[in-house]
């Protein structure tokens, strides 16, 4: 137990991923959404530099560093959308925004 | 040649073909007549094929198509005409015209005329394919045509329910006694590896005995059923339901006779096993004063034929089973003839009289219609085996193989049961004939039947009169495949002694048979007289009660099971499962729905489903991958 | 030792930020438990000894990111209640269980093997900052061209997204055609 591991970091990043899957699944409203999808992205990159870390590889890093900018710009894209959403129809709801039918 | 085989057995399907073109149409005249044309051509086909055949031809064997070639198991559609197919042939086809023109007049006024002519044809059909075959495959097919054209037509008025039931019950009791059938078909094919008579018959005779036993009697239980030997025999009374002319040809010349074909037909198998053939020689002794008995009482004209053919029938059986197979072809022939001239008679009758079917009721009838009276005294006189009407030549001559072959029991049997049948028969003639006119107590006014039919009828009496002399050609041309046996008493006295008493004992009977019946004092029981109360009289009217009996404690409990499959495993096992299957998929794809509803939480989740799934199979895959030298070597341990 | 204690404090921190983030019902605090969550996933990666990527964390993911979300929190009426849908718990709770366990398993199995080599391994003596530099700048340039234009493609595609009256463009006008617009704008504005 004392001893950190490799392990260790894997199962905090599954439980960080997991609890992601539950925010994904959960919430109805999109920018709350977004949250979650957070949530994954970084447990994700806890993963990558444990990786890194212990095998003495710096690809893990990189990796993770790449990921971050990405989720960056996602972000930036996403809240541009979710604002011309929300100019046009007044709210973000999940519920209502079905025009994805069939 | 052969072209006359091909015409006489596909005119009878021509004519049925285009009958049923019109079995939706109101009737139309020229239906029958085509029909009749066309039987005809069918007739006169066999009579070029019987003169082939008389004066020595060669018999003809056309193999038509292959029906089955698969692996060891060869079975074409061929067809033989020898002397005892040729035979038949010709009683089928004479009667059939016959009945057929007889038929345009009876069926006069019926809704379902063309419907009538298209049955009837394609029971002819059925009858040549069944005669004319040369395995016992086409025999089976023809068999069961038959058995379906005479569903067909006993259940012709199938508006009344008695008609079906009857037609129902005749069915069914044949193919009772087809499952005999083809268990017997089967064991000769087993044993000898071919359904062609001239193999099978020729592979016999290494076979040892008790397998030819089992096929014996399989072939007979067949038998049995066809031509309504005890105790298949209740369908016989009950199919006088149908049209008269179908109750001629069927259940008196041709569908009965086809047992008797089938044992004639298979005489070399018989020879072989003679205690079976005893066996039906017995059971066909007992079946004709069985049903002799119970034609005693009857009050139903048609029923009264009806039992008179079932003694008949035994008559021949007991010829084939003691070995006599021409001589119970030959009365076979004889007997189609004045049987049916007998029912068309009655046809007259009952059309005469609107439909009554008590002779009772009628009386005196000679006056109005004195072709019908000549036609069926006649008939009944060569029925009772009168000097020298057909009858005689050949009735008294199973009397004679029986007394020859030493078997007494069964030649007294079949005696007491020839003057028991000149007792009913002319006991249905009085009735009928002579005496009062009753009828006019019920307001019918009878007339004579049309003079076509009457001209139709003409040649069967003809027949009834002269098939005797028939016998020494056919004796010689049908010996050729049949054994050729001539029964001799060793001493002309007991011979003549034999015929003369036979004779004056028929005679007796018809007398006693006259004077009770023939006299003004007869009226129509009411159910009240001393003879009417006994107990032998209500045996008898009721037919030794086997038809209460069957009724009672074989259709009622099965009629009880059947329900309780229906209700208790049909309805609750076999439909719930299905439906349970469907209602599943269904609860599916209602629950499913929900992924293509638009919704991006839905979708999420089912996403995450998905990614499961699939990790999932991963995980199985690379456990697979990781242990697989484990799991082949407890797979193999298993025995995979 | 300490890293036992710096880990589970920090494990423990984390996971009660996200699920707080996921639960709650209130908008601004799930956004403010994001925000922490992220500090303390920093802070797992200074123990990891990749302090490069830490400093980027905070500074890009809690600085830049968790700014913008904040900018998008201006569309909500933060007193009232988020609802949430009325889905099956079980069946949403189950299913990422058992995901993560066979994520678990998955990455579990195959650590299995011993021989497995580094591509770019970790130079003795210099610090973290530098080997990022050195590793990024050779053989990850590629990559990191690519990101870079990509961030340009996001940046361009959220202004584009969120600006008002973008078909005017006023560097392209001349002045008079500004003034004209000018006096449209304010006759709307003043009738």
């Amino acid at each position: 137990m004392m001893e950190i591991g490799l392990n260790h970091y894997l199962i905090l990043s599954t439980i960080l991923f997991a609890i992601g899957l539950v925010g994904i699944m959960r919430r109805k409203n999109l920018l709350l959404l977004f949250f979650a999808t957070e949530i994954l992205l970084n447990s994700v990159n806890i993963a990558f530099a444990a990786i890194s870390h212990y095998y003495g590889d710096l690809t893990g890093q990189m990796f993770a560093f790449f990921v971050i900018a990405i989720a960056a710009s996602e972000v930036a894209v996403g809240l541009g959308l979710l604002i011309v959403w929300f100019k046009r129809h007044g709210n973000v709801d999940l519920d209502t925004m079905s025009t994805m039918r069939g | 040649m052969e072209k006359f085989l091909y015409i006489a057995l596909f005119a009878p399907l021509v004519s049925s073909l285009f009958s049923a073109l019109f079995t939706a149409t109101p009737k139309k005249q020229f239906v029958g007549v085509v029909a009749s044309l066309l039987i005809f051509t069918s007739f006169v086909s066999s009579a070029i094929l019987l003169t082939h055949i008389l004066g020595g031809g060669e018999k003809i064997h056309v193999e038509m198509m292959t029906w089955m070639a698969t692996g060891d198991l060869y079975i074409p559609f061929g067809f033989v005409v020898d002397q005892v197919s040729v035979t038949m042939m010709m009683v089928v086809t004479l009667v059939s015209t016959i009945v057929h023109i007889y038929s345009i007049g009876y069926m006069d006024h019926d809704a379902g005329f063309n419907r009538f002519f298209a049955w009837l044809s394609a029971f002819v059909f059925s009858m040549m394919v069944l005669v004319m075959s040369d395995n016992f495959a086409g025999l089976f097919i023809g068999w069961e045509g038959v058995g379906l054209c005479s569903w067909g037509l006993i259940g012709f008025w199938f508006h009344k329910e008695i008609a079906t039931w009857a037609a129902n019950e005749a069915f069914i009791m044949n193919r009772i006694a087809d499952l005999g059938m083809l268990i017997g078909l089967f064991l000769v094919y087993w044993n000898t590896g071919t359904l062609q008579y001239d193999g099978a018959f020729a592979a016999m005779p290494g076979l040892d005995t008790a397998t030819l036993t089992w096929i014996g009697i399989f072939l007979f239980i067949g038998a049995m059923g066809k031509s309504a030997q005890f105790p298949l025999h209740t369908w016989l009374a009950d199919a006088m339901e149908g049209p008269t002319p179908v109750s001629a040809l069927i259940h008196a010349a041709t569908m009965v006779t086809a047992g008797v074909y089938l044992v004639v037909r298979s005489n070399e198998l018989y020879d072989l096993i003679p205690n079976v053939g005893l066996f039906i020689a017995s059971l066909g002794a007992f079946v004709a004063m069985f049903a002799a008995s119970m034609a005693l009482v009857n009050r139903d004209m048609k029923r009264i034929i009806a039992y008179s053919t079932l003694s008949q029938l035994g008559y021949m059986f007991v010829a084939a089973g003691l070995g006599a197979y021409w001589v119970a072809l030959f009365h076979l022939m004889a007997h189609a003839f004045f049987k049916a001239l007998l029912f068309l008679g009655a046809g007259n009758v009952m059309h005469a009289m609107h439909d009554e079917l008590d002779p009772f009721k009628m009386g005196g009838l000679k006056k109005p219609m004195k072709w019908t009276f000549i036609m069926m005294t006649v008939a009944s006189v060569a029925l009772a085996g009168i000097y020298p009407l057909a009858g005689f030549f050949s009735k008294d001559l199973i009397l004679e193989v029986a007394f020859v072959e030493q078997h007494y029991i069964i030649y007294s049997v079949l005696l007491i049961t020839a003057g028991l049948t000149a007792f009913y028969s002319f006991r249905l003639v009085a009735l009928i004939f002579h005496g009062e006119e009753r009828y006019k107590l019920f307001g019918i006014h009878p007339h004579e039947a049309y003079k076509f039919m009457l001209v139709a009828m003409s040649p069967l009496l003809l027949l009834a009169i002269i098939a005797g002399s028939f016998k020494a050609p056919y004796f010689e041309m049908v010996t050729q495949v049949l054994p050729n046996i001539e029964y001799h008493l060793h001493s002309h006295v007991t011979f003549w002694i034999m015929v003369i008493g036979t004779q004056l004992f028929v005679i007796a009977a018809i007398a006693l048979a006259y004077k009770k019946y023939a006299n003004n004092s007869i009226k129509v029981p009411d159910g009240t007289s001393k003879m009417e109360n006994s107990i032998a009289y209500k045996i008898l009217k009721n037919q030794y009660y086997i038809p209460y009996a069957y009724e009672e404690y074989i259709v009622k409990p099965y009629r009880e099971l059947s329900t309780v499959f229906w209700e208790k495993v049909d309805l609750k096992v076999v439909d719930a499962t299905v439906d349970g299957i469907a209602g599943i998929i269904y609860a599916g794809g209602v629950k499913t729905r929900d992924m293509q509803s638009g919704n991006l939480s839905t979708m999420l989740k089912w996403m995450v489903a998905g990614t499961v799934a699939l990790l999932s199979l991963a995980v199985v895959f690379g456990l697979a991958v990781r242990y697989s030298d484990e799991i082949l070597a407890i797979l193999s341990g298993l025995g995979v | 030792m300490f890293e036992a204690i710096a880990f589970y404090l920090f494990a423990f921190l984390t996971i009660a930020m996200f699920y707080i983030t996921v639960t709650t019902s209130q908008a601004l605090y799930a956004l403010t438990a994001l925000a922490a969550g992220m500090i303390f996933i920093s802070a797992f990666f200074f123990i990891l000894g990749a302090d490069f990527l830490g400093a980027v964390q905070i500074i890009v993911y809690t600085g830049a990111v968790m700014a913008i979300y904040a900018f998008g929190m201006m569309f909500f009426d933060t007193t009232r209640d988020v609802k949430e849908k009325q889905g099956n718990k079980f069946i949403v709770v189950g299913l990422s269980t058992l995901a993560a366990v066979l994520v678990v398993l998955i990455f579990v199995a195959p650590m299995l093997s011993t021989n497995m080599t580094a591509f770019y391994p970790t130079i003795e003596g210099a610090g973290n900052t530098q080997e990022v530099g050195m590793v990024l700048f050779t053989k990850y340039l590629i990559p990191f061209e690519v990101a870079a234009v990509m961030l340009l493609v996001a940046m361009v595609a959220g202004i584009v997204l969120a600006g008002k009256k973008m078909d005017l463009s006023l560097t392209l006008m001349t002045q008079a055609e500004i003034d004209a617009a000018k006096k449209e704008q304010d006759k709307k504005v003043l009738s």
